[in-house]
């Protein structure tokens, strides 16, 4: 385990982790749909291990504004997560959330980006119960922030998370549906290296 | 991005030549590590990620680390036609993209990766001539050869050369 590098392992395992990855979706958009109060549905969610440096193309490029929600985890699991969304998407969800109609604008105002922030922690914190229910771990959750700027410069704190341990970053996308609009939102866990054994351990594949 | 702008990735580097430029995208906490020679016209950018390739196992990647990609900037710059002597550098970035109030060194990774490249730049007896770091917002920052010029590009902070 020590001299094996954990992308390899990893890739290995990228079955077990889009497993893992679809369930904490679902249940995160079980939450979502309740707190939307509107029936929303998920596509099979995308799971990737990606070189850090292609992570950005993904969401529209380096230089494309993105809001990211940063949560740390401890406890049987250490390591970061992250929700992401494009800007434009960002303001649908608050949109949808405050219930106000959607018409474009720029920034977010206060309570816009703590709602944005709520939809974050909402969203992360289902994810996480998941994997701590199927991995049989507690994983406690950080006080959610929020960040809205370059692309690169909020997946640099994720890929730097990940950069201690390997070249490539588990990089999760799952499109929502909503009765009105498709939007589409990202998940990066970072769980460190322990935790990564952790994890494997606990499913029975170490 | 302009024609002819050489792009250098995350935990990436590159050098040029007079009148090239090199440019790297959205620095958050990573550093841009700009080092260049007034006389040959010789530049060139590393995009750091973290301080110290000693510190972690997984280090084949060199221009991942302050450490070793600085050494490996000057010595492409050198094989490049510059002279050691003359180099000169500026740093950017090192932003704490998130407000953690926490203490925990990892969250403070853009201080850490800014004090690394000034202590790596020291060593190796360049001078830092100009920085644009710390903050919470992400930079992308451009090198001209021609005359070092640094060019830093924000979302709601501004544009300014260092």
């Amino acid at each position: 385990m020590k001299d094996k590098k954990i992308d390899s392992i990893v890739e290995e395992h990228v079955d077990i982790l889009k497993e893992i990855a679809s369930i904490g979706c679902g249940n995160a958009v079980t939450a979502l749909s309740s707190l939307l109060n509107r029936r929303v549905k998920m596509s099979v969610p995308v799971v990737n291990m990606l070189d850090f440096k292609d992570v950005s193309n993904c969401i529209g490029g380096a230089e494309n504004i993105i809001a990211g929600v940063l949560v740390g985890l401890s406890g049987d699991i250490n390591g970061i997560m992250m929700f992401i969304v494009d800007e434009d998407i960002a303001h649908r969800f608050v949109d949808m959330l405050l219930g106000k109609p959607t018409e474009p604008h720029d920034g977010f105002s206060e309570i816009e980006y703590s709602a944005l922030t709520e939809v974050g922690n909402i969203l992360t914190s289902s994810y996480l119960s998941s994997l701590a229910s199927l991995t049989r771990t507690t994983i406690n959750q950080s006080v959610p922030q929020l960040s809205i700027d370059m692309a690169n410069a909020i997946l640099s704190v994720p890929a730097i998370e990940f950069g201690k341990v390997g070249d490539k970053v588990l990089f999760i996308e799952s499109v929502f549906e909503t009765d009105t609009e498709n939007v589409s939102g990202y998940f990066i866990l970072v769980p460190d290296m322990p935790s990564f054994e952790v994890i494997f351990k606990s499913l029975g594949v170490m | 991005m302009k024609p002819g702008m050489i792009l250098v990735g995350m935990a990436d580097l590159n050098v040029t030549k007079a009148p090239g430029a090199l440019t790297t995208l959205g620095l958050g906490s990573c550093i841009g590590i700009a080092i260049f020679d007034p006389i040959s016209k010789v530049a060139g950018l590393a995009h750091i990620m973290l301080p110290d390739s000693r510190a972690i196992s997984n280090n084949s990647n060199v221009a991942k680390f302050a450490d070793t990609a600085t050494a490996k900037l000057v010595f492409d710059m050198v094989k490049m036609g510059a002279d050691r002597k003359r180099l000169k550098a500026k740093i950017a970035g090192g932003a704490q993209m998130f407000a953690f109030s926490s203490t925990n060194d990892n969250m403070q990774i853009g201080r850490r990766n800014a004090e690394a490249s000034r202590a790596v730049l020291k060593l190796l007896n360049i001078p830092i001539i100009a920085e644009d770091v710390g903050e919470n917002y992400g930079r992308t920052v451009e090198l001209y050869a021609d005359d070092g010029r640094y060019l830093i590009k924000t979302i709601g902070h501004g544009q300014r050369v260092i």
